[in-house]
């Protein structure tokens, strides 16, 4: 195989590379620090390949055109920071009610409110989880390098649209905009999966019916035929809206399931330094590099310190997690937030072993002698 | 070379600094080595006191920000105020010749040389004053080549300004020999 | 309402619609559908999108491709739709509080991109859905829940505000003058670029209760009686037109199209890549 193509690249233009490669065709949004060169990138490369790319009049435009980008048949994507990432909440559930596929970018920004709008944090991991209100499944994934920002926006784009539901790519500022070696796929080492979709002129085709030995129900774009109905409301097989309460339930179920009953080809983790470990520190995003910084010193000294990367980070690797909490001290999170993810481990551990929270919120990175300080404090 | 390497570039904004530090990692990627290029904007585009930050190593890199620099380069004296604290006490401070120094620590090496002079009158150009003092970097630390640099500032200037950069760059190694 | 236009255009088996006996949003529904009959557009093409209110509902009764999106929203989501694919016949069903209130950045801002979407406004000068809240579009001195006290806001024109903002197609209609509604929307529907047409409507059962409007009927009545075509309120003098308000046709005009840009863009950086 020829070799790949080695750059210097952003994390955020990374996240664009990913996206055309995965098929993206369509990006709606609204520019925010420090999100903004993905909007930029994709403006710039969108139209060169017969794609579309608009500049809304503000965030919740930008959500809801994305939405309407997917229906007509275009994997879209759509991207912000904190204060676009509340905005967006509401047009989020009604892509996970209505099952609409499509990516949404947070690269997070120190909050709450304006906060600081250029310094990074992980603050918005509980608001990925709980953002819109009702019950809905999420599926978020964190990077932690410029080459995983590439890597996994095609593996938002793959579950989006193989789960039928909006994908979260939560970056952080630091991810975002520092710029790293990249190694770029060729495009045959890749993996893309294509929505299901029905057959043409299949006169039985019920816009929300799932069926046999498929996740989600097969998905027609507007446009080719099928006269089907769309809505936020609960509904039933047809997509029409229904009040029968046993409709309701079997819906939000159904889609609840569709990401609970696949964790296992959701969820992405990785151990390093577990053989003997007796502390382990988890970690995910831009504080997993400090976090590995920290652990190997930890290791050079002769300590027994396990590393855990939280890639998906919802649904949470709630049995790793689990398992890991029987063989271990202690697990220490380190995050750039007030113990977000940390309450998340605490949860899953349920007392089987204690959880040490380090959370960072002055707009600063966690440096590796912070982790490593905690690390020698507990142990 | 060091395992790792990290360096600081410091001055006003406009100064061109960013690009500075994307040419410096590339540089080092054609090296063969790894590389990142980091930075923090201030919410002024201009003017303001900027920093782009360049950690190179021949092995993986894991925490992206610069704490103790082992090279800083101050272009303004605002710049040099803010940042010298946080450097190594044997590291190098490499500063343009306007900068006022005062009270330094005597184990850090101080070059005192003149950047931006060297980019408006020998060059002709005050926008080529971060290619003069990449230079002027490489000269001092080799933390990449002169090939590699070389071939990283032609990538990223602007087309007819190859002669230009090519003449910053051998000012900047002059400078400093 | 023929059979014929029924069976084209409608999902029989959803109907009865939710609307309240008296209430007027039917009558601009058929005359939608009817327009859209009238053209003879294949139906594969057709998109019609709402938010949320009564008005919203429409769409769920209508036989194309279908969507019914968040409140104030539908603009947005239709903008969307209209971008990815521009062959389709984007169409938006809203209300007043939909499209003026909560979605009315989105509703300058499309009306600015003169991007190819045909907004029809069912207007009943209420919250209906809700339960008869004053709106943007309510009179001032009015009554609503929310303003048990007499509505001291300024209503909107929403014809002026989307013509100022850089629709190309404006008009208004009102569902007693069916016949000429759906011709208004015929060739808001035919514009190559952002039109709209404010179709008032009648809110019995809220509007028309809260402000001692009389019956349906009277409601219909008053329509027929204020309404003046724009043609012969420009001979009458301003006294004449006291307690009136406008209908007809207020802008028609061709201007470049944002869809039809955005592909310009694409043919001439293909061609030079």
């Amino acid at each position: 195989m020829k070799n790949r193509e080695i750059r210097l690249m952003q994390g955020n233009e990374a996240c664009v590379e990913g996206a055309l490669a995965a098929g993206m065709k369509f990006y709606a949004g609204y520019p925010i620090t420090p999100s903004t060169e993905i909007a930029e990138f994709c403006a710039q490369r969108l139209p060169l390949i017969g794609g579309k790319f608009i500049q809304m009049e503000d965030e919740i435009a930008g959500m809801a055109a994305t939405i309407g980008g997917s229906l007509a048949g275009l994997k879209s994507m759509t991207a912000t920071s904190g204060p676009g990432f509340s905005l967006k909440q509401e047009n989020l559930g009604y892509a996970a009610l209505a099952e609409v596929p499509c990516v949404v970018v947070d690269v997070q920004r120190a909050g709450p409110s304006t906060g600081l709008p250029t310094a990074p944090s992980q603050g918005d991991i509980m608001q990925a989880r709980w953002g819109t209100h009702g019950d809905h499944p999420v599926i978020a994934l964190s990077p932690t390098s410029v080459r995983e920002t590439y890597d996994l926006t095609i593996k938002c784009f793959n579950l989006a649209e193989k789960y039928r539901t909006p994908v979260l790519l939560m970056l952080d500022e630091i991810v975002g905009h520092m710029r790293e070696k990249i190694e770029i796929p060729h495009p045959e080492e890749l993996e893309i999966y294509d929505r299901l979709k029905p057959e043409v002129g299949d006169e039985n085709f019920k816009a929300y019916r799932v069926e046999e030995g498929q996740i989600v129900p097969a998905m027609a774009a507007f446009g080719e035929g099928f006269h089907f109905h769309v809505t936020g409301l609960m509904h039933d097989e047809f997509g029409f809206p229904s009040n029968d309460s046993e409709v309701a339930d079997k819906l939000l179920r159904r889609i609840m399931n569709k990401v609970s009953d696949h964790i296992d080809d959701i969820v992405i983790y990785e151990e390093e330094f577990m053989e003997d470990a007796e502390f382990v520190v988890l970690a995910y995003g831009g504080t997993y590099r400090s976090a590995r910084s920290a652990v190997k010193q930890a290791r050079e000294q002769g300590l027994k310190v396990g590393l855990f990367k939280a890639i998906t980070i919802w649904p949470s690797p709630a049995k790793q997690i689990k398992e890991l909490a029987l063989k271990v001290k202690g697990i220490l999170v380190p995050e750039l937030n007030l113990g977000q993810y940390a309450e998340e481990v605490e949860r899953i551990v349920a007392g089987k072993t204690p959880v040490i929270s380090l959370g960072k919120v002055n707009g600063e990175a966690i440096t590796p002698n912070e982790i490593l300080d905690k690390i020698r404090e507990v142990l | 070379m060091n395992k790792q390497h990290e360096i600081r570039l410091s001055g006003s904004g406009g100064q061109g600094l960013i690009l500075g530090g994307i040419i410096l990692a590339e540089a080092a990627l054609i090296d063969g080595n790894n590389a990142i290029q980091s930075q923090s904007y201030g919410p002024e585009a201009r003017g303001g006191a900027s920093k782009a930050e360049v950690i190179i190593s021949t092995e993986e890199i894991d925490y992206p920000k610069v704490e103790k620099p082992d090279l800083l380069l101050a272009l303004t004296e605002i710049a040099y105020k803010k940042y010298i604290k946080n450097l190594k006490d044997d590291g190098v401070l490499l500063v343009d010749e306007n900068v006022n120094i005062d009270n330094i620590k005597e184990s850090i090496k101080v070059i005192k040389v003149p950047i931006i002079h060297t980019a408006t009158e020998k060059i002709g150009k005050s926008m080529v004053a971060n290619i003069v003092a990449l230079g002027a970097i490489q000269e001092l630390t080799k933390v990449v080549t002169k090939e590699a640099l070389e071939t990283a500032v032609l990538k990223r200037v602007p087309k007819g300004t190859e002669e230009l950069n090519k003449k910053a760059l051998a000012a900047g190694y002059d400078l400093v020999i | 309402m023929s059979s014929q236009l029924i069976k084209n255009n409608f999902r029989y088996d959803r109907l009865p619609h939710i609307w309240c006996p008296g209430c007027g949003h039917g009558i601009a529904m058929k005359a939608l559908a009817q327009a859209i009959e009238n053209l003879g557009w294949d139906k594969k093409e057709v998109c019609v999108i709402s938010g949320i209110g009564c008005s919203s509902r429409a769409p769920g009764y209508l036989d194309f491709n279908t969507l019914h999106t968040t409140h104030g929203r539908a603009l947005a989501f239709a903008t969307g739709v209209k971008l990815a694919n521009p062959d389709l016949k984007v169409i938006v069903v809203t209300g007043d509080g939909d499209c003026s209130a909560i979605g009315g950045n989105h509703l300058i801002h499309t009306a600015r991109r003169n991007i190819d979407i045909t907004t029809i406004v069912f207007n009943n000068n209420i919250y209906g859905m809700t339960g008869g809240q004053y709106s943007p579009t309510t009179p001032t001195t009015e009554f609503g829940t929310t303003a048990p006290f007499g509505n001291i806001d300024k209503p909107f024109d929403i014809c002026k505000l989307v013509e100022a903002a850089g629709a190309t197609y404006v008009a208004r209609g009102t569902v007693y003058h069916a016949n000429p509604l759906t011709k208004l929307i015929e060739k808001a529907l035919l514009n190559k670029g952002f039109s709209l047409v404010d179709a008032i409507s009648i809110c019995p059962t809220y509007y028309g209760r809260k402000n001692r409007k009389g019956t349906p009927v009277h409601m219909m009545e008053y329509l027929k009686d204020a309404a003046v075509d724009v043609k012969a309120a420009a001979k009458l003098p301003a006294e004449k037109l006291e307690g009136k308000f406008i209908i007809g046709e207020f802008k028609n005009a061709q201007e470049p199209e944002y869809t039809e840009e955005y592909q310009k863009i694409i043919e001439r950086f293909k061609k030079e890549r």
